[in-house]
């Protein structure tokens, strides 16, 4: 076992790296530095969202109330236990356990797929609703009694809706495919405790992926629910 | 000259292996560096191409060689390609991506591959750019405003946006790279305090194309989003609200200039120590200078939207910020300066392009302090003296650098001299015919004349002759630096590892180098620049 092991980290260390521990910092600080510019890139949106949502307040809480509350906190949790399954893979790879990581990892990609699912449940109930920005949009509160105030308004908190819970779940396609990737090099002994590196980057990765939506949730679903009317 | 013979004789990262396959499939940094040579000059001149039927319509005041519906897309797509397809790749592409490693003792950049995919990246988006520009163009001007982007113009917006979207991840690949690389590839004693300017101006704009970046690639993914499903984020009508736009567009290209012109002073740094004989002045002021640079950069941006409607307290805070930026500027070029007080000064060809970029940059740099202070831009904005101001720090600025660059190490990238005397003179072209192109736009500007305009009253027409005559003379000055590069491959005389008798790591190993950089992995115990201690004789050899 340990001279497979070392022979296993010796393939795959790079020619212009000296050592492993080199390596092995260097693509974890690569991928810290990648995820930097992904928090800029989301950035951008969360600064759109802030902008209108301090200019119209009234119509993104109106937007909102037409969110599935169970649905987004089932997602919620759905997310958080994929974490869960993620680091623990991780942490099998680290022990030099490929079939436990193969499991792990299964399971993370169905709380993944599952994720997936309920967002696209969500996303038929608004397609069919007309709240998808765009020409055919139509905003109703569906209570009578309080008409919508400002229904141009609500069709931008739709338009952020839509951009960031989608550019979210591009997110989540790829972070499963990145799951499928060294779940299959696992399996093929591509890993070892002492060379395990792309399992932890996918980890970092899918834990970023995650927060995300953790930071989409409250602001996206849960604006005020009383002053709303 | 035994030495130069053996040295081109070994192999090197050029003879290790041929075929295109080799050269598109490579992970060298090296060979790297020269796909994107050869792509970005390619934009280059189709970049210029536009620039020139811009001058040429401008000779006469009136609107009589393209229409003003093809002028606006003249000076779209020169903007377009300039910016993002020439500036921002040049010094950290090209010259950064060879040099970087060397410089710090490294075998490679920390990602290789990574590296090779974003030369891909970067062709997919310029690809995409110019098939929207050969599809009809765009007219929007290179800053994309809405609601005419997203709205009224009737051209390929979303082609170019999504070029532009693509090309930053090639940015954003390169920059990270850049940041990894030196933190955790330096050679044994290669300290902080011993890294050559070059590279911490190099990393300070990899810290801007990190962090800016992705905000310029995603507020363009709205515009196009906006354009295709009319969104309403940016379109007043919709209630959306464009100065947001600008904001985040600025957020961005503000500091992207910064981007652009950062490693071109880390050029500066490593030409005029290097012909002066001397460390440079102040040598731990110049490096953090970079990092103040890509700091304050970030803070400034709205100093583009003075006149756009922001609170006049907004305008304040942004007018004052953007003077903050002068001084790390200014500390830079005084450094320099004092750098060659009492130097052997050698004039070889990139000394005298260093020599242009300090003079350029500090004429472009204290008129960003004119437009800086809210009076003055309000008269001036959209006019002719914001034109000659960026060229003066884009074109006379980073472009100098660029080929000041490009001549430092064209015999380690190349194993060949250039041709010095063709070389001081295309030198002197640049200079005189950039500023006979730019000086009278300073001039135009004061004066009120718009830019954007494929018209002018005639009592412009001399400023505007004198302009395009210059833009000959430019024009000249570049193509012969391109014509006697691509002689000296094949006739050029052999370059000796170290013509310039330069200290620097990349100097140490044969030119070309070979593939995996040095035989050995150096073991650094001097500092950058030590050429104090060089011997006397050794230096006296040089020429």
């Amino acid at each position: 076992m340990a001279t497979s092991d070392i022979q296993v980290a010796e393939h795959a260390l790079q020619h212009h790296f000296a050592d492993m521990e080199q390596q092995q910092e260097t693509s974890t600080f690569g991928m810290w530095m990648f995820l930097l510019t992904e928090i800029m890139f989301f950035g951008g949106l969360f600064c759109a969202y802030l902008v209108y949502r301090a200019s119209y307040y009234q119509a993104f809480v109106e937007g909102s109330q037409k969110m599935n509350i169970w649905l987004g906190a089932t997602n919620t949790a759905v997310l958080i236990c994929s974490s869960l399954s993620m680091a623990l893979g991780v942490r099998a790879a680290q022990m030099g356990k490929p079939k436990l990581m193969a499991i792990l990892l299964l399971i993370t990609m169905v709380f993944g797929f599952g994720f997936l699912g309920i967002k696209g449940i969500e996303y038929h109930e608004h397609w069919v609703h007309h709240e998808f920005p765009g020409p055919n949009f139509h905003f109703e509160t569906g209570d009578p009694a309080h008409p919508a105030t400002d229904p141009q308004h609500t069709q931008i908190y739709f338009s952020l809706y839509w951009a960031m819970t989608g550019l979210h779940a591009f997110h989540m396609i790829i972070g499963i495919g990145l799951v499928l990737w060294i779940m299959i090099a696992g399996l093929m002994g591509a890993f070892t405790p002492s060379y395990f590196t792309p399992v932890e980057n996918v980890g970092l990765y899918w834990h970023f992926v995650d927060l995300v939506w953790i930071y989409l949730f409250p602001l996206l679903y849960l604006i005020s629910k009383k002053h709303g009317g | 000259m035994a030495t130069a013979v053996q040295s081109v004789e070994r192999e090197n990262y050029l003879n290790s292996n041929y075929g295109i396959k080799s050269w598109l499939l490579t992970s060298d940094h090296k060979r790297i560096a020269m796909l994107y040579l050869i792509s970005i000059t390619a934009m280059f001149w189709i970049g210029g191409f536009f620039a020139m039927l811009i001058r040429l319509e401008l000779l006469t005041p009136a609107g009589d060689l393209v229409s003003s519906d093809t002028y606006n897309k003249l000076f779209t797509m020169h903007g377009i390609i300039m910016v993002f397809f020439f500036l921002i790749p040049s010094v950290p592409a090209v010259i950064g991506n060879f040099v970087i490693p060397l410089m710090i003792g490294a075998k490679d950049l920390a990602f290789p591959r990574i590296n090779l995919l974003s030369w891909y990246i970067y062709m997919a988006g310029a690809i995409t750019a110019i098939v929207a520009m050969v599809t009809g163009g765009v007219d929007t001007g290179w800053t994309f405003y809405t609601p005419f982007s997203t709205t009224y113009s009737n051209t390929h917006v979303i082609g170019a946006a999504i070029g532009i979207f693509i090309a930053g991840f090639s940015s954003i690949f390169t920059g990270l790279n850049f940041i990894v690389t030196i933190h955790r590839m330096r050679a044994p004693g290669m300290t902080w305090r011993r890294l050559p300017l070059f590279c911490w101006s190099n990393y300070a704009a990899a810290l801007i194309m990190v962090l800016g970046t992705p905000v310029v690639a995603i507020t363009l993914l709205l515009v196009a989003l906006e354009r295709a499903f009319n969104i309403g984020v940016f379109n007043p009508q919709l209630g959306g609200d464009p100065l947001l736009f600008q904001h985040l567009f600025w957020f961005y290209s503000h500091p992207a200039v910064y981007i652009m012109i950062l490693p071109g002073m880390g050029v500066i740094s490593e030409i005029i120590a290097c012909f002066s004989r001397k460390r440079v002045f102040g040598y731990e002021f110049v490096a953090l200078a970079s990092i103040a640079i890509a700091v304050l950069g970030f803070l400034v941006w709205a100093h583009h939207m003075f006149v756009a409607g922001i609170s006049v307290y907004a305008a304040l805070v942004f007018s004052l910020l953007s003077y903050l930026v002068a001084i790390p500027s200014a500390v830079k070029v005084f450094n320099w300066t004092a750098t060659l007080y009492k130097g052997s000064i050698r004039y070889e060809t990139p000394m005298l392009y260093a020599f242009g970029f300090i003079g350029l940059f500090t004429v472009g740099g204290l008129t960003g302090v004119f437009l800086a202070s809210l009076g003055i831009d309000v008269h001036v904005t959209d006019t002719y003296f914001v034109v000659a101001h960026f060229h003066y720090v884009m074109v006379g600025g980073m472009v100098m650098a660029y080929m000041a660059g490009l001549h430092f190490w064209w015999p380690k990238i190349s194993g060949r001299m250039y041709p010095e005397a063709w070389a001081k003179l295309s030198a002197l072209l640049v200079f005189v015919g950039f500023n006979t192109t730019f000086f009278p736009q300073f001039i135009l500007g004061y004066m009120g004349s718009p830019r954007r305009y494929h018209a002018y009253p005639p009592e412009f027409q001399v400023l505007n002759v004198l302009s395009t005559a210059g833009a000959s003379i430019l024009a000249v000055g570049y193509v012969l630096p391109m014509i006697y590069f691509l002689w000296s491959l094949r006739y050029g005389e052999l370059a000796p590892p170290n013509p310039w008798n330069a200290v620097g790591l990349e100097w140490m190993t044969p030119s070309p180098p070979p593939t995996h950089n040095f035989d050995e992995t150096p073991i650094v115990t001097w500092e950058a620049y030590d050429y104090e201690h060089q011997p006397q004789e050794e230096v006296s050899v040089g020429h």
